[in-house]
């Protein structure tokens, strides 16, 4: 086995690494937009009055942060096919990803409307608006920029973490490179351009945030350094 | 098949997968916890080189999703001559990217000591390695404890890669078991409890117990 880097190896796998990347990109965005939504009915079942309801909540939230996302996908899809309900890889892929980081979503949603100063909702009950208007037009224009850090971070979080969908044979940019790998017995390339590809895609987007946190930080009156 | 008979049948075996995952998970610790610390002092150096490699070290690692680091390591390393054992190369993995994270966490804690400490103990004329060992360092620990215990719990999750690279963990016995039985729901749901109960039961109520020892330590009693 010689350890030499083929440029024409190299330069003959990179178009399908590229085509995978999509599918990467895609499993990505599609897990977030779920996690998204997830992580606001976590929210809601946080912020009801029910006590009861309130505490599963959190016990769920609980067990689907301390535990593997891994093993979260064999559970998801081989169980559900037990129950008569047999999904393809992407779909089971996708409700994992979006529950698993819906719970840390709820958490980041959660810190923004307790970084909304109190003072804010007494003035408006003081002023005798509406709930809905409450949140619409006072709460959340304030809370938004302060969870945007946390939601950025997340999305790059997911875009690392979909790598693991390989596992159940999600096609995307980690599978492609072992199938590569696999057929021509060579590894060196396959995994360093998997490698390479993750480097060039997430290390802007985590300057990006960081970039949009200061300005945040900013607008918000809370100058560092 | 009963859920008990399943746990006396194939219990011990996961019992074993358990013992690995905690060693792995122990390993990584401590390897994870020194690079932070090696790291995250380089970051905050004067010197450029020195802050350069760290800065290039942690952007690599953060960058990079663990899944490939841990096949890279373990895959393409024999090629350049150096194999290690699935272990052995799972631990360095997990080592390396958890550290790249705490690095940040403890850059985060040096730069949060009160800027009065730094300047008091420039006043009373210390050298700038026993500034840093007597009046910086013990400060931080309060400070990057909480986080560390996040990043610790994190971890624990992330054990459970190795199984990918041929390690015999929980994670890898649960698939067997499952690719033996067909019993999906029985396998995988017990070893999300074990490591539900690891974390819950186990990891966070010892992380939690360091950081009200640390805080006690610098005459903070609350949390």
């Amino acid at each position: 086995m010689n350890a030499e880097w083929r440029w024409d190896f190299a330069f003959e796998i990179l178009p399908k690494m590229l085509w995978a990347t999509l599918n990467t990109i895609m499993a990505a965005g599609i897990g977030y937009s779920i996690a998204l939504i997830v992580g606001l009915l976590f929210l809601l079942g946080q912020r009801t009055r029910f006590k009861i309801i309130n505490i599963i909540n959190r016990e769920i939230i609980e067990f689907i942060r301390s535990t593997p996302l891994l093993i979260q996908l064999f559970f998801v899809y081989f169980v559900l096919p037990q129950f008569g309900i047999t999904l393809s890889a992407w779909v089971c892929g996708m409700i994992t990803i979006g529950l698993h980081f819906g719970t840390y979503l709820s958490e980041v949603y959660r810190g923004a409307l307790e970084g909304v100063p109190k003072t804010q909702w007494e003035a408006c009950r003081a002023l005798n608006f509406t709930t809905f208007y409450t949140y619409r037009r006072i709460v959340l224009p304030q809370a938004f920029p302060i969870a945007i850090p946390g939601m950025g971070n997340y999305l790059v979080g997911i875009f690392k973490d979909t790598p693991l969908l390989s596992t159940i044979g999600v096609a995307e940019l980690f599978h492609a490179a072992t199938a590569v790998g696999g057929y021509h017995y060579r590894y060196l390339e396959p995994y360093t351009i998997v490698g390479v590809i993750f480097l060039i895609l997430s290390v802007p987007a985590a300057m990006g945030i960081r970039k949009l946190e200061r300005s945040v930080n900013k607008s918000q009156g809370k100058v560092k350094n | 098949m009963s859920y008990l008979s399943f746990l006396s049948e194939h219990g011990p075996t996961m019992l074993l997968g358990t013992v690995t995952t905690i060693k792995v998970l122990i390993c990584a610790t401590i390897l994870y916890v020194i690079i932070s610390a090696i790291f995250g002092l380089m970051r905050v150096s004067k010197n450029p080189i020195i802050q350069g490699v760290a800065t290039v070290y942690i952007e690599f690692f953060r960058g990079t999703s663990l899944l490939v680091q841990l096949f890279w390591f373990y895959y393409v390393l024999p090629f350049f001559g150096i194999s290690l054992e699935a272990f052995t190369a799972g631990v360095v993995a997990i080592g390396m990217n958890f550290g790249a994270y705490g690095a940040e966490i403890v850059r985060g804690g040096i730069l949060a000591v009160p800027k009065g400490q730094w300047e008091g103990a420039f006043a009373l004329n210390f050298t700038p390695a026993k500034r840093m060992k007597n009046i910086i360092i013990p400060q931080i620990f309060p400070i990057i404890l909480p986080p560390a215990a996040n990043l610790t719990v994190e971890l624990l999750k992330a054990t459970a890669l190795v199984a990918l690279v041929t390690v015999v963990d929980l994670t890898f016995e649960a698939k067997q078991i499952n690719a033996i039985t067909w019993l999906s729901a029985q396998c995988f749901g017990t070893a999300l409890l074990i490591y539900y109960i690891i974390s819950r039961f186990f990891l966070v109520p010892f992380l939690r117990w360091l950081e009200v020892i640390a805080a006690r330590k610098v005459g903070k009693d609350r949390i």
